[in-house]
């Protein structure tokens, strides 16, 4: 029984479609979607090193370390966003953002 | 042997079992501490990998940083989460939907995956291959440090933006609150503190327009 590259990308996959289906599940709160989205990148990022370990490459890992530094701005600024929709709104339900539909 | 394959799954099954439990959780400070939970499985599975570096990175940055802030979010606002959570029955069949084709999608692509001849060939043997005497930590800074230099200023600059935005976008000017202005109390003038009112002996003196002409502090006489 060897643990193979396959194995990883399916783990993957399954991660990365459970941050989908809760992005889907929680229409209304936006700190659960960027949880989502976190566990998308987290996804990404087991691809990445899947990759990058079973083809003896380390350009795998320098890039999933660039994608852990985009995702920990994105999510200071979603959360600084969303704190300053709240200060404004009083409520963070993400469906009724039509402000500017004009 | 046999020993790799039951860590991965161990960690496999929490990591997946907790990011189930991330989306699902009534609560989303449980909702943060399974997204903790998930990483640190997830920084397992790197370990096995042989990532060690990224490993460590995932749990400082996540669970030290970006968990922390979201954990801090969550108990700084104070949010009706019962109510957020009211539509969730109408959006389940569509994303149970999407998210199963997705996830037969993505699974026939991965085990109906083969790598080309040329290119784990080019992989093992090429420039950007770990060496086999130094450890994992080594190998990667002397990547970045030459190879990815530009990419890694970049990623310096996108955390520089990105604290620069939180703070521009979360600070807010309090009208009211009494503070100290280095620069008026400096660059105050004698003219605009201080009125010398001259008064005729017997007549009194208007305060009223007295007041209103001077800002800070008044003193009458009647110097002669």
């Amino acid at each position: 029984m060897i643990i193979g590259l396959q194995h990883y990308l399916i783990l993957a996959a399954i991660i990365f479609t459970l941050g989908i289906f809760g992005i889907f599940l929680n229409r209304k709160n936006v700190i659960i979607m960027l949880m989502s989205i976190e566990l998308m990148l987290l996804a990404v990022n087991i691809n990445f090193i899947a990759f990058s370990v079973y083809l003896n490459d380390l350009a795998g890992q320098v890039f999933a370390m660039f994608v852990l530094t985009v995702a920990a701005a994105e999510a200071a600024i979603g959360l600084a966003i969303l704190v300053v929709y709240f200060r404004n709104r009083g409520t963070i339900a993400v469906a009724d953002i039509n402000l500017m539909k004009g | 042997m046999i020993l790799p394959a039951i860590a991965f799954y161990v960690f496999a099954c929490i990591t997946v079992a907790s990011a189930i439990l991330v989306i699902s959780s009534r609560n989303p400070v449980h909702s943060v501490l399974f997204l903790i939970l998930a990483f640190f499985n997830a920084a397992g599975l790197f370990v096995l990998l042989g990532a060690e570096f990224l490993a460590m990175i995932l749990v400082v940055v996540y669970v030290g940083a970006v968990a922390v802030l979201f954990l801090f979010v969550v108990m700084m606002l104070d949010i009706n989460f019962t109510e957020l959570r009211s539509g969730v029955l109408q959006y389940l069949p569509i994303g149970a939907l999407i998210g199963i084709i997705l996830l037969v999608e993505l699974v026939l692509i991965f085990t109906g995956w083969a790598t080309g001849p040329g290119v784990a060939v080019a992989g093992a043997g090429g420039a950007l291959a770990q060496p086999a005497n130094v450890n994992n930590t080594h190998a990667l800074g002397a990547l970045i440090y030459t190879r990815y230099a530009y990419a890694f200023q970049a990623s310096g600059l996108i955390l520089l933006v990105a604290m620069i935005g939180a703070i521009v976008l979360t600070l807010r000017a309090r009208v009211g609150v009494r503070r100290q202005n280095i620069n008026t109390q400096v660059g105050r003038r004698r003219t605009e503190t201080l009125e010398i009112v001259k008064i005729p002996v017997g007549a009194g003196v208007d305060i009223a327009g007295a007041a209103s002409s001077t800002a800070v502090a008044r003193l009458t006489g009647n110097r002669k």
